[in-house]
Protein backbone atom coordinates (compact mmCIF):
# COMPACT_ATOMS: atom_id res chain seq x y z
CA UNK A 1 0.00 0.00 0.00
CA UNK A 2 0.90 3.60 -1.04
CA UNK A 3 2.40 4.63 2.29
CA UNK A 4 0.57 7.90 1.97
CA UNK A 5 -2.44 6.13 2.18
CA UNK A 6 -1.34 4.00 4.37
CA UNK A 7 -0.77 6.94 6.76
CA UNK A 8 -4.31 8.51 6.36
CA UNK A 9 -5.64 5.14 6.88
CA UNK A 10 -4.30 4.99 10.58
CA UNK A 11 -4.14 8.70 11.07
CA UNK A 12 -7.57 10.23 12.55
CA UNK A 13 -6.79 13.45 13.05
CA UNK A 14 -3.64 15.27 11.48
CA UNK A 15 -3.36 19.01 13.09
CA UNK A 16 -0.44 21.00 11.99
CA UNK A 17 0.80 24.62 13.73
CA UNK A 18 -2.94 24.90 15.01
CA UNK A 19 -3.48 27.97 16.65
CA UNK A 20 -6.17 30.20 18.11
CA UNK A 21 -6.10 33.81 19.77
CA UNK A 22 -9.09 35.36 21.39
CA UNK A 23 -8.47 38.98 20.58
CA UNK A 24 -4.81 39.74 21.10
CA UNK A 25 -4.75 36.96 23.77
CA UNK A 26 -3.32 33.28 22.04
CA UNK A 27 -5.56 30.47 23.88
CA UNK A 28 -3.28 27.74 22.01
CA UNK A 29 -0.69 26.38 20.43
CA UNK A 30 0.79 26.60 17.92
CA UNK A 31 0.27 22.53 18.16
CA UNK A 32 0.90 19.41 16.61
CA UNK A 33 0.00 16.52 16.99
CA UNK A 34 -1.57 13.32 15.67
CA UNK A 35 -4.13 11.12 16.69
CA UNK A 36 -4.84 7.58 15.10
CA UNK A 37 -7.71 6.12 14.18
CA UNK A 38 -9.60 3.92 16.96
CA UNK A 39 -7.53 5.35 19.62
CA UNK A 40 -8.64 6.78 23.40
CA UNK A 41 -6.69 9.94 23.92
CA UNK A 42 -6.71 12.21 27.33
CA UNK A 43 -6.54 16.06 27.06
CA UNK A 44 -5.02 16.98 30.56
CA UNK A 45 -3.93 20.11 31.85
CA UNK A 46 -5.03 22.82 34.86
CA UNK A 47 -7.99 24.85 34.11
CA UNK A 48 -7.05 27.07 31.19
CA UNK A 49 -4.73 25.13 29.64
CA UNK A 50 -6.17 25.68 26.61
CA UNK A 51 -8.21 21.72 26.35
CA UNK A 52 -11.25 23.10 25.56
CA UNK A 53 -10.12 25.75 23.23
CA UNK A 54 -8.79 22.68 21.65
CA UNK A 55 -11.17 19.82 21.29
CA UNK A 56 -14.33 22.96 20.47
CA UNK A 57 -11.60 23.25 16.92
CA UNK A 58 -11.42 19.78 16.66
CA UNK A 59 -15.14 19.84 17.31
CA UNK A 60 -15.67 21.96 14.18
CA UNK A 61 -17.56 24.87 17.11
CA UNK A 62 -14.70 27.21 16.37
CA UNK A 63 -11.99 27.94 13.16
CA UNK A 64 -8.54 27.88 13.89
CA UNK A 65 -6.75 31.59 13.41
CA UNK A 66 -3.74 29.40 11.87
CA UNK A 67 -2.85 26.01 10.94
CA UNK A 68 -3.82 23.00 9.39
CA UNK A 69 -6.46 20.57 11.17
CA UNK A 70 -7.19 17.17 8.34
CA UNK A 71 -10.05 14.76 10.35
CA UNK A 72 -10.40 11.81 8.47
CA UNK A 73 -9.05 12.88 5.02
CA UNK A 74 -10.84 15.99 4.73
CA UNK A 75 -9.84 19.21 5.69
CA UNK A 76 -11.63 21.13 8.68
CA UNK A 77 -10.87 24.58 7.86
CA UNK A 78 -12.25 24.29 3.87
CA UNK A 79 -14.98 21.45 4.65
CA UNK A 80 -16.21 22.32 8.04
CA UNK A 81 -19.53 20.02 7.51
CA UNK A 82 -17.88 17.13 6.36
CA UNK A 83 -15.90 16.59 9.29
CA UNK A 84 -18.86 17.48 11.64
CA UNK A 85 -20.64 14.86 10.26
CA UNK A 86 -17.77 12.35 11.63
CA UNK A 87 -17.89 14.32 15.07
CA UNK A 88 -19.92 13.63 18.00
CA UNK A 89 -19.41 16.65 20.76
CA UNK A 90 -20.27 16.76 24.67
CA UNK A 91 -18.99 20.02 26.24
CA UNK A 92 -18.58 20.91 29.65
CA UNK A 93 -22.14 22.25 29.73
CA UNK A 94 -24.02 19.72 27.67
CA UNK A 95 -25.98 21.45 24.78
CA UNK A 96 -29.75 20.34 26.10
CA UNK A 97 -32.59 22.14 25.56
CA UNK A 98 -34.53 21.74 28.87
CA UNK A 99 -38.08 22.30 27.17
CA UNK A 100 -37.54 18.76 25.46
CA UNK A 101 -38.97 15.97 26.16
CA UNK A 102 -35.24 12.91 26.52
CA UNK A 103 -36.49 11.16 23.84
CA UNK A 104 -37.64 13.94 21.52
CA UNK A 105 -34.03 15.73 21.98
CA UNK A 106 -32.51 12.37 20.57
CA UNK A 107 -34.76 12.35 17.79
CA UNK A 108 -34.06 15.87 16.84
CA UNK A 109 -30.22 15.60 17.60
CA UNK A 110 -30.40 12.64 15.17
CA UNK A 111 -31.99 14.75 12.27
CA UNK A 112 -30.14 17.18 12.76
CA UNK A 113 -27.00 15.13 11.57
CA UNK A 114 -28.73 14.10 8.80
CA UNK A 115 -30.39 10.65 9.56
CA UNK A 116 -32.90 9.01 7.87
CA UNK A 117 -36.13 8.68 10.23
CA UNK A 118 -35.98 5.09 10.20
CA UNK A 119 -32.51 5.29 11.57
CA UNK A 120 -33.21 8.19 14.39
CA UNK A 121 -35.53 5.77 15.78
CA UNK A 122 -33.38 3.17 16.13
CA UNK A 123 -30.54 5.00 17.71
CA UNK A 124 -32.66 6.38 20.14
CA UNK A 125 -33.39 3.14 21.22
CA UNK A 126 -30.05 1.56 20.70
CA UNK A 127 -28.65 4.61 22.40
CA UNK A 128 -31.28 4.75 25.37
CA UNK A 129 -30.43 1.55 25.98
CA UNK A 130 -26.55 1.81 26.36
CA UNK A 131 -27.10 5.00 28.57
CA UNK A 132 -29.50 3.99 30.77
CA UNK A 133 -32.35 6.54 29.45
CA UNK A 134 -35.36 4.23 28.53
CA UNK A 135 -37.18 5.32 31.87
CA UNK A 136 -37.14 8.41 31.45
CA UNK A 137 -37.50 8.82 27.68
CA UNK A 138 -40.75 11.24 27.94
CA UNK A 139 -39.04 13.29 30.60
CA UNK A 140 -38.48 16.54 30.18
CA UNK A 141 -34.80 17.58 30.76
CA UNK A 142 -34.81 20.59 32.89
CA UNK A 143 -36.62 17.68 35.54
CA UNK A 144 -33.58 15.84 35.48
CA UNK A 145 -30.69 15.68 38.05
CA UNK A 146 -27.15 16.38 36.33
CA UNK A 147 -25.96 12.86 35.99
CA UNK A 148 -28.48 12.11 34.05
CA UNK A 149 -28.47 15.21 31.80
CA UNK A 150 -24.72 14.26 31.13
CA UNK A 151 -25.81 10.83 30.19
CA UNK A 152 -28.32 12.76 27.77
CA UNK A 153 -25.55 14.96 26.56
CA UNK A 154 -23.59 12.20 25.79
CA UNK A 155 -26.36 9.86 23.66
CA UNK A 156 -26.87 13.34 21.88
CA UNK A 157 -22.85 12.76 21.16
CA UNK A 158 -22.96 9.17 19.81
CA UNK A 159 -26.77 9.11 18.25
CA UNK A 160 -25.45 9.06 14.81
CA UNK A 161 -22.82 6.86 15.59
CA UNK A 162 -19.61 9.65 14.60
CA UNK A 163 -16.28 7.93 13.73
CA UNK A 164 -14.60 10.57 16.21
CA UNK A 165 -16.27 11.38 19.92
CA UNK A 166 -15.30 14.16 21.79
CA UNK A 167 -15.98 14.72 25.23
CA UNK A 168 -14.54 17.88 27.17
CA UNK A 169 -14.48 17.20 30.99
CA UNK A 170 -17.18 14.61 30.62
CA UNK A 171 -17.36 14.05 34.59
CA UNK A 172 -17.52 17.60 35.40
CA UNK A 173 -20.33 18.36 38.09
CA UNK A 174 -20.71 14.34 38.79
CA UNK A 175 -20.88 12.82 41.63
CA UNK A 176 -17.73 10.02 42.13
CA UNK A 177 -21.17 6.74 41.86
CA UNK A 178 -21.44 9.36 38.61
CA UNK A 179 -18.14 9.32 37.64
CA UNK A 180 -17.73 5.75 38.08
CA UNK A 181 -20.62 5.14 35.39
CA UNK A 182 -19.46 7.92 32.91
CA UNK A 183 -15.76 5.87 33.21
CA UNK A 184 -18.27 2.48 33.00
CA UNK A 185 -20.01 3.98 29.78
CA UNK A 186 -16.82 5.87 27.97
CA UNK A 187 -15.07 1.94 28.22
CA UNK A 188 -18.52 0.85 26.37
CA UNK A 189 -17.96 3.56 23.51
CA UNK A 190 -14.22 2.83 23.30
CA UNK A 191 -14.34 0.00 20.70
CA UNK A 192 -16.73 1.88 18.67
CA UNK A 193 -15.24 5.25 18.47
CA UNK A 194 -12.30 7.29 18.45
CA UNK A 195 -12.32 9.01 21.49
CA UNK A 196 -10.63 12.43 22.66
CA UNK A 197 -11.83 13.53 26.12
CA UNK A 198 -10.37 16.36 28.64
CA UNK A 199 -10.23 16.57 31.91
CA UNK A 200 -7.69 17.95 34.84
CA UNK A 201 -7.60 15.32 36.42
CA UNK A 202 -4.94 12.21 36.19
CA UNK A 203 -6.39 9.64 37.95
CA UNK A 204 -10.03 10.14 36.43
CA UNK A 205 -9.01 9.81 32.67
CA UNK A 206 -5.37 7.75 32.72
CA UNK A 207 -7.55 4.20 32.99
CA UNK A 208 -9.36 5.11 29.69
CA UNK A 209 -6.88 6.55 27.61
CA UNK A 210 -4.19 4.53 25.65
CA UNK A 211 -2.17 8.23 25.27
CA UNK A 212 -2.15 11.58 27.06
CA UNK A 213 -1.75 14.78 25.57
CA UNK A 214 -0.23 16.98 28.83
CA UNK A 215 -1.27 20.84 27.73
CA UNK A 216 0.05 23.82 29.42
CA UNK A 217 -0.52 27.75 28.41
CA UNK A 218 -2.18 26.49 24.92
CA UNK A 219 0.96 23.95 24.11
CA UNK A 220 1.65 20.25 24.19
CA UNK A 221 4.21 20.11 27.31
CA UNK A 222 4.17 16.22 27.15
CA UNK A 223 2.66 13.80 25.51
CA UNK A 224 2.64 9.25 25.54
CA UNK A 225 0.96 6.61 26.99
CA UNK A 226 1.11 6.62 30.80
CA UNK A 227 3.35 4.08 30.82
CA UNK A 228 6.02 5.84 28.59
CA UNK A 229 5.29 8.83 30.53
CA UNK A 230 6.15 6.97 33.62
CA UNK A 231 9.39 5.70 32.25
CA UNK A 232 9.94 8.82 31.23
CA UNK A 233 9.44 11.09 34.05
CA UNK A 234 10.00 8.48 36.84
CA UNK A 235 13.07 6.49 37.99
CA UNK A 236 10.90 4.06 40.07
CA UNK A 237 7.79 1.99 40.24
CA UNK A 238 5.11 2.82 42.58
CA UNK A 239 2.49 0.10 43.80
CA UNK A 240 -0.43 0.94 45.80
CA UNK A 241 -1.69 -2.33 47.85
CA UNK A 242 -4.74 -2.36 50.16
CA UNK A 243 -5.37 -5.10 52.15
CA UNK A 244 -8.14 -5.59 55.05
CA UNK A 245 -7.34 -5.91 58.68
CA UNK A 246 -8.91 -8.60 60.63
CA UNK A 247 -11.47 -6.59 62.57
CA UNK A 248 -12.59 -4.64 59.35
CA UNK A 249 -10.66 -1.23 60.58
CA UNK A 250 -13.37 -0.79 62.73
CA UNK A 251 -12.30 2.36 64.75
CA UNK A 252 -9.95 2.67 62.75
CA UNK A 253 -9.33 6.68 61.95
CA UNK A 254 -7.72 8.60 58.67
CA UNK A 255 -4.63 9.95 60.84
CA UNK A 256 -4.02 6.18 62.31
CA UNK A 257 -0.29 5.11 62.85
CA UNK A 258 -1.50 2.13 60.86
CA UNK A 259 2.20 1.03 60.24
CA UNK A 260 2.54 0.74 63.92
CA UNK A 261 -0.35 -1.68 64.11
CA UNK A 262 0.64 -5.42 64.50
CA UNK A 263 -1.24 -6.70 61.38
CA UNK A 264 0.48 -3.69 58.72
CA UNK A 265 3.51 -4.18 60.47
CA UNK A 266 3.60 -7.94 59.54
CA UNK A 267 2.58 -7.37 55.42
CA UNK A 268 5.33 -3.84 55.65
CA UNK A 269 7.98 -6.39 57.34
CA UNK A 270 7.08 -9.26 54.58
CA UNK A 271 7.21 -6.59 51.66
CA UNK A 272 10.50 -5.68 52.64
CA UNK A 273 11.92 -8.90 51.29
CA UNK A 274 11.21 -8.30 47.66
CA UNK A 275 14.57 -7.72 45.79
CA UNK A 276 14.64 -4.40 44.35
CA UNK A 277 11.86 -2.33 47.29
CA UNK A 278 13.36 1.37 48.01
CA UNK A 279 10.31 2.44 50.28
CA UNK A 280 7.21 1.22 51.97
CA UNK A 281 4.78 3.84 53.50
CA UNK A 282 1.20 3.08 55.04
CA UNK A 283 -1.54 4.77 55.09
CA UNK A 284 -4.92 4.15 57.17
CA UNK A 285 -8.05 3.40 54.78
CA UNK A 286 -11.15 3.27 57.51
CA UNK A 287 -13.70 3.45 53.90
CA UNK A 288 -12.23 0.10 52.28
CA UNK A 289 -12.12 -1.48 56.46
CA UNK A 290 -8.28 -1.42 56.12
CA UNK A 291 -4.77 -0.24 55.35
CA UNK A 292 -3.38 1.23 52.26
CA UNK A 293 0.48 0.12 51.49
CA UNK A 294 2.52 2.16 49.11
CA UNK A 295 5.17 0.37 47.64
CA UNK A 296 8.42 2.08 45.45
CA UNK A 297 10.53 -0.25 43.52
CA UNK A 298 13.00 0.09 41.12
CA UNK A 299 10.63 -1.88 38.38
CA UNK A 300 6.84 -3.61 38.16
CA UNK A 301 6.35 -6.10 41.78
CA UNK A 302 2.87 -5.75 41.85
CA UNK A 303 3.04 -9.74 41.27
CA UNK A 304 5.89 -10.34 43.43
CA UNK A 305 3.71 -8.42 46.02
CA UNK A 306 0.34 -10.08 45.84
CA UNK A 307 2.31 -13.54 45.94
CA UNK A 308 3.53 -12.60 49.30
CA UNK A 309 0.67 -11.05 51.21
CA UNK A 310 -1.55 -14.00 50.28
CA UNK A 311 0.91 -16.60 50.90
CA UNK A 312 1.06 -14.40 54.70
CA UNK A 313 -2.43 -14.65 54.80
CA UNK A 314 -3.53 -11.21 54.05
CA UNK A 315 -7.01 -10.30 52.44
CA UNK A 316 -5.78 -7.69 49.42
CA UNK A 317 -8.70 -6.01 48.34
CA UNK A 318 -6.59 -3.88 45.73
CA UNK A 319 -3.43 -3.77 43.63
CA UNK A 320 -2.62 -0.99 41.39
CA UNK A 321 -0.20 1.05 40.26
CA UNK A 322 0.20 4.02 41.77
CA UNK A 323 -0.98 7.58 39.65
CA UNK A 324 -0.13 9.91 42.38
CA UNK A 325 3.46 10.19 41.52
CA UNK A 326 2.85 10.92 37.91
CA UNK A 327 0.38 13.61 38.77
CA UNK A 328 3.02 15.24 41.06
CA UNK A 329 5.27 15.32 38.46
CA UNK A 330 2.72 16.56 35.73
CA UNK A 331 2.31 19.10 38.28
CA UNK A 332 6.11 19.90 39.13
CA UNK A 333 6.17 20.65 34.84
CA UNK A 334 3.31 22.84 34.70
CA UNK A 335 4.80 25.02 37.44
CA UNK A 336 8.20 24.72 36.01
CA UNK A 337 6.47 25.70 32.50
CA UNK A 338 4.98 28.57 34.50
CA UNK A 339 8.18 29.52 36.31
CA UNK A 340 10.27 29.92 33.04
CA UNK A 341 7.14 32.07 30.97
CA UNK A 342 6.81 34.21 34.04
CA UNK A 343 10.70 34.70 33.84
CA UNK A 344 10.23 35.61 30.28
CA UNK A 345 12.39 32.02 29.31
CA UNK A 346 9.82 31.10 25.97
CA UNK A 347 11.95 28.00 25.04
CA UNK A 348 10.36 26.06 28.68
CA UNK B 1 -33.77 22.31 3.40
CA UNK B 2 -33.96 19.29 5.82
CA UNK B 3 -31.86 20.54 8.40
CA UNK B 4 -33.85 24.00 8.08
CA UNK B 5 -36.97 22.20 8.36
CA UNK B 6 -35.49 20.31 11.35
CA UNK B 7 -34.77 23.53 12.89
CA UNK B 8 -38.25 25.06 12.31
CA UNK B 9 -40.07 22.39 13.79
CA UNK B 10 -37.95 22.35 16.89
CA UNK B 11 -38.53 26.15 17.14
CA UNK B 12 -42.22 26.22 16.58
CA UNK B 13 -42.71 23.55 19.18
CA UNK B 14 -41.27 25.52 21.43
CA UNK B 15 -43.27 28.96 21.38
CA UNK B 16 -45.94 26.65 22.38
CA UNK B 17 -44.08 25.10 25.57
CA UNK B 18 -43.20 28.03 26.74
CA UNK B 19 -45.38 31.25 28.60
CA UNK B 20 -44.26 33.52 25.87
CA UNK B 21 -45.61 32.55 23.09
CA UNK B 22 -49.17 32.71 24.68
CA UNK B 23 -48.53 35.79 26.58
CA UNK B 24 -47.70 37.61 22.96
CA UNK B 25 -50.45 36.39 21.19
CA UNK B 26 -52.81 37.17 24.01
CA UNK B 27 -51.72 40.81 24.07
CA UNK B 28 -52.40 40.85 20.30
CA UNK B 29 -55.35 39.92 20.52
CA UNK B 30 -56.51 41.56 22.90
CA UNK B 31 -55.47 45.59 21.66
CA UNK B 32 -56.10 44.27 18.29
CA UNK B 33 -59.89 43.82 19.32
CA UNK B 34 -59.85 46.76 21.75
CA UNK B 35 -58.35 48.99 19.03
CA UNK B 36 -60.89 47.95 16.53
CA UNK B 37 -64.02 48.65 19.27
CA UNK B 38 -62.29 52.32 19.48
CA UNK B 39 -61.52 53.15 15.69
CA UNK B 40 -65.30 51.15 14.29
CA UNK B 41 -67.62 51.45 16.68
CA UNK B 42 -66.88 53.68 19.93
CA UNK B 43 -67.94 56.93 19.87
CA UNK B 44 -64.94 58.70 18.19
CA UNK B 45 -65.62 56.37 15.37
CA UNK B 46 -68.39 58.89 13.70
CA UNK B 47 -69.70 57.88 10.53
CA UNK B 48 -66.08 56.49 8.76
CA UNK B 49 -66.32 54.80 6.03
CA UNK B 50 -65.75 50.99 6.06
CA UNK B 51 -62.79 51.08 3.93
CA UNK B 52 -61.29 53.86 6.23
CA UNK B 53 -61.92 51.74 9.51
CA UNK B 54 -59.75 48.78 7.94
CA UNK B 55 -57.19 51.29 7.12
CA UNK B 56 -56.75 52.31 10.38
CA UNK B 57 -57.49 48.60 11.34
CA UNK B 58 -54.08 47.62 9.40
CA UNK B 59 -52.24 50.49 10.91
CA UNK B 60 -53.26 49.90 13.95
CA UNK B 61 -52.56 45.64 13.56
CA UNK B 62 -48.90 46.53 11.85
CA UNK B 63 -47.65 48.30 15.85
CA UNK B 64 -48.62 45.48 17.42
CA UNK B 65 -47.50 43.03 15.03
CA UNK B 66 -43.64 45.07 14.80
CA UNK B 67 -43.71 44.38 18.61
CA UNK B 68 -44.85 41.59 18.98
CA UNK B 69 -42.09 40.51 16.40
CA UNK B 70 -39.37 42.07 18.38
CA UNK B 71 -40.28 40.52 21.75
CA UNK B 72 -40.57 37.20 19.56
CA UNK B 73 -37.29 37.36 18.05
CA UNK B 74 -35.16 38.34 21.06
CA UNK B 75 -35.17 34.55 22.38
CA UNK B 76 -34.15 33.18 19.18
CA UNK B 77 -30.95 32.62 19.77
CA UNK B 78 -29.36 34.81 22.89
CA UNK B 79 -31.54 31.76 24.80
CA UNK B 80 -29.29 29.40 23.05
CA UNK B 81 -26.38 30.58 23.68
CA UNK B 82 -27.24 31.43 27.44
CA UNK B 83 -27.95 27.70 28.00
CA UNK B 84 -25.20 26.58 25.44
CA UNK B 85 -27.34 24.22 23.36
CA UNK B 86 -26.02 26.72 20.29
CA UNK B 87 -23.15 23.84 20.16
CA UNK B 88 -25.12 21.76 19.64
CA UNK B 89 -26.16 23.37 16.63
CA UNK B 90 -22.92 24.70 15.84
CA UNK B 91 -21.23 21.01 15.74
CA UNK B 92 -23.87 19.41 13.47
CA UNK B 93 -23.56 19.33 9.79
CA UNK B 94 -25.42 22.61 9.46
CA UNK B 95 -24.83 25.45 7.82
CA UNK B 96 -24.93 28.96 9.69
CA UNK B 97 -27.48 29.84 7.50
CA UNK B 98 -29.58 27.09 7.76
CA UNK B 99 -29.74 27.86 11.31
CA UNK B 100 -30.70 31.85 10.67
CA UNK B 101 -33.26 30.51 8.65
CA UNK B 102 -34.82 27.48 10.48
CA UNK B 103 -35.45 30.12 13.06
CA UNK B 104 -36.65 32.90 11.70
CA UNK B 105 -39.09 30.68 9.67
CA UNK B 106 -40.71 29.33 13.10
CA UNK B 107 -41.00 33.07 14.10
CA UNK B 108 -42.50 33.89 11.06
CA UNK B 109 -44.81 30.79 11.20
CA UNK B 110 -45.86 31.62 14.59
CA UNK B 111 -46.37 35.82 13.88
CA UNK B 112 -47.96 35.15 10.96
CA UNK B 113 -50.70 32.51 12.95
CA UNK B 114 -50.86 35.46 15.60
CA UNK B 115 -51.29 37.92 13.11
CA UNK B 116 -54.19 35.72 10.93
CA UNK B 117 -56.09 35.10 14.28
CA UNK B 118 -57.15 38.60 14.13
CA UNK B 119 -59.05 38.12 10.96
CA UNK B 120 -62.15 38.19 12.58
CA UNK B 121 -62.01 41.90 12.76
CA UNK B 122 -61.64 42.56 9.43
CA UNK B 123 -64.01 40.08 8.01
CA UNK B 124 -66.87 42.23 10.21
CA UNK B 125 -66.02 45.24 8.45
CA UNK B 126 -66.46 43.00 5.08
CA UNK B 127 -69.97 41.51 6.26
CA UNK B 128 -71.12 44.76 7.49
CA UNK B 129 -69.56 47.15 5.11
CA UNK B 130 -67.80 47.93 1.38
CA UNK B 131 -64.66 46.20 1.54
CA UNK B 132 -63.22 43.90 -1.18
CA UNK B 133 -60.94 40.83 -0.12
CA UNK B 134 -58.32 42.01 -2.03
CA UNK B 135 -58.26 45.22 0.49
CA UNK B 136 -57.99 42.48 3.25
CA UNK B 137 -55.35 40.18 1.46
CA UNK B 138 -53.01 43.27 0.94
CA UNK B 139 -53.12 44.70 3.79
CA UNK B 140 -52.35 41.13 5.44
CA UNK B 141 -49.86 41.09 3.11
CA UNK B 142 -48.16 44.26 4.29
CA UNK B 143 -48.59 43.63 8.06
CA UNK B 144 -46.66 40.28 7.36
CA UNK B 145 -44.08 41.74 5.31
CA UNK B 146 -43.31 44.00 8.15
CA UNK B 147 -43.17 41.98 10.87
CA UNK B 148 -41.21 39.36 8.80
CA UNK B 149 -38.65 42.52 8.04
CA UNK B 150 -38.95 43.26 11.91
CA UNK B 151 -38.24 39.80 12.97
CA UNK B 152 -35.42 39.44 11.03
CA UNK B 153 -33.49 43.06 12.93
CA UNK B 154 -34.62 41.40 16.25
CA UNK B 155 -33.00 38.37 14.92
CA UNK B 156 -29.84 40.29 13.83
CA UNK B 157 -29.62 41.84 17.29
CA UNK B 158 -30.27 38.06 18.91
CA UNK B 159 -26.80 37.33 17.53
CA UNK B 160 -25.17 40.00 18.60
CA UNK B 161 -25.43 39.12 22.44
CA UNK B 162 -25.96 36.61 25.06
CA UNK B 163 -27.86 38.42 27.19
CA UNK B 164 -31.75 39.18 26.23
CA UNK B 165 -32.37 42.30 27.74
CA UNK B 166 -29.36 43.88 25.56
CA UNK B 167 -30.70 42.02 23.02
CA UNK B 168 -34.28 43.42 23.38
CA UNK B 169 -32.94 47.02 23.33
CA UNK B 170 -30.92 46.50 20.78
CA UNK B 171 -33.41 44.97 18.79
CA UNK B 172 -35.73 47.56 19.76
CA UNK B 173 -33.80 50.14 19.00
CA UNK B 174 -33.08 49.13 15.75
CA UNK B 175 -36.49 48.84 15.22
CA UNK B 176 -37.16 51.85 16.40
CA UNK B 177 -34.94 54.32 14.70
CA UNK B 178 -36.35 52.61 11.09
CA UNK B 179 -39.40 53.73 12.32
CA UNK B 180 -38.71 57.10 12.95
CA UNK B 181 -37.06 57.71 9.78
CA UNK B 182 -40.11 58.02 8.51
CA UNK B 183 -41.02 61.52 11.09
CA UNK B 184 -37.92 62.59 10.66
CA UNK B 185 -38.31 62.51 6.65
CA UNK B 186 -41.68 64.43 7.05
CA UNK B 187 -39.16 67.85 9.33
CA UNK B 188 -36.01 67.79 7.26
CA UNK B 189 -34.95 69.04 3.79
CA UNK B 190 -34.27 67.27 0.64
CA UNK B 191 -32.47 65.16 -0.25
CA UNK B 192 -32.50 63.80 3.03
CA UNK B 193 -36.49 63.67 3.35
CA UNK B 194 -36.32 61.03 0.04
CA UNK B 195 -33.41 59.48 1.31
CA UNK B 196 -35.35 58.66 5.14
CA UNK B 197 -38.91 58.39 3.80
CA UNK B 198 -37.29 55.36 1.34
CA UNK B 199 -35.56 54.27 4.32
CA UNK B 200 -38.28 54.18 6.77
CA UNK B 201 -40.28 50.85 7.49
CA UNK B 202 -43.57 52.00 8.26
CA UNK B 203 -44.87 55.15 6.56
CA UNK B 204 -44.71 55.36 2.51
CA UNK B 205 -43.60 51.55 2.41
CA UNK B 206 -47.04 50.65 4.62
CA UNK B 207 -48.91 53.07 3.24
CA UNK B 208 -50.08 51.56 0.23
CA UNK B 209 -50.64 48.13 1.69
CA UNK B 210 -52.85 50.04 4.36
CA UNK B 211 -55.37 51.00 1.96
CA UNK B 212 -55.68 47.83 -0.30
CA UNK B 213 -53.13 48.88 -3.20
CA UNK B 214 -50.08 46.52 -4.01
CA UNK B 215 -46.57 48.46 -4.99
CA UNK B 216 -43.63 46.31 -6.23
CA UNK B 217 -41.62 48.58 -4.63
CA UNK B 218 -42.78 48.11 -1.31
CA UNK B 219 -42.86 44.22 -1.55
CA UNK B 220 -39.57 44.56 -2.88
CA UNK B 221 -38.64 47.11 -0.03
CA UNK B 222 -39.46 44.34 2.88
CA UNK B 223 -37.93 41.25 1.33
CA UNK B 224 -34.95 43.17 0.99
CA UNK B 225 -34.35 44.06 4.54
CA UNK B 226 -35.60 40.78 5.78
CA UNK B 227 -32.87 39.39 3.27
CA UNK B 228 -30.16 41.87 4.65
CA UNK B 229 -30.56 41.32 7.93
CA UNK B 230 -31.11 37.81 8.05
CA UNK B 231 -28.00 37.96 5.56
CA UNK B 232 -25.97 40.10 8.55
CA UNK B 233 -27.08 37.65 11.16
CA UNK B 234 -25.61 34.47 9.25
CA UNK B 235 -22.34 36.40 8.77
CA UNK B 236 -22.20 37.52 11.93
CA UNK B 237 -22.79 33.56 13.55
CA UNK B 238 -20.18 32.89 11.12
CA UNK B 239 -17.95 35.24 12.14
CA UNK B 240 -18.26 34.16 15.77
CA UNK B 241 -16.37 30.63 15.08
CA UNK B 242 -13.32 33.12 14.41
CA UNK B 243 -13.67 35.29 17.29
Amino acid sequence: MDEALRTACITMISASGLAKYFGGKRALGPVSFEIGRGDTVGFLGLNGAGKTTALRILAGDLRPSAGSLIVNGSDAIRDPIAVRRLVGFLPEQPPLYPDMAVGNYLRFAGRLHGMAPADVERRVGDVEELMGLKDVSREIIRHLSAGYRQRVGLAQAVIHEPELLILDEPAHDLDPAQIAEMRALLGALRDHHTILVSSHNLPEISQTCDKLLFLDGGKIIASGSEAELAARWLDTFRSEVAIRLPDGGRELELDADVAAMPPVAAAIAALRSIEGVLEIKAMAVPQEGGASIHVESGEDKRSEICRILVEQGFEVTRLERSREKLESVFLDLVRGAERARDSGNPAA
Amino acid sequence: MRAIAVILRRELSAYFKAPLGYVVAAVVLLLSGLLFYAEALGPAAGARLSADVLSRFFFNVSGLVAIAAVVISIRLLTEERQSGSIVLLHTSPVRDRDIVLGKFFAAFAFLAGITLATLYLPLLVLVNGKVSWGHIAVGYLGVLLLGGAVLAIGLFASVLTRNSLAAAVTGGALTGSMFLLWPLAMVVGQPFAEVFAGLAIHGRHFSGFQVGVLHLRDVVYYLGVTYFFLLLATRTLDARRWQ
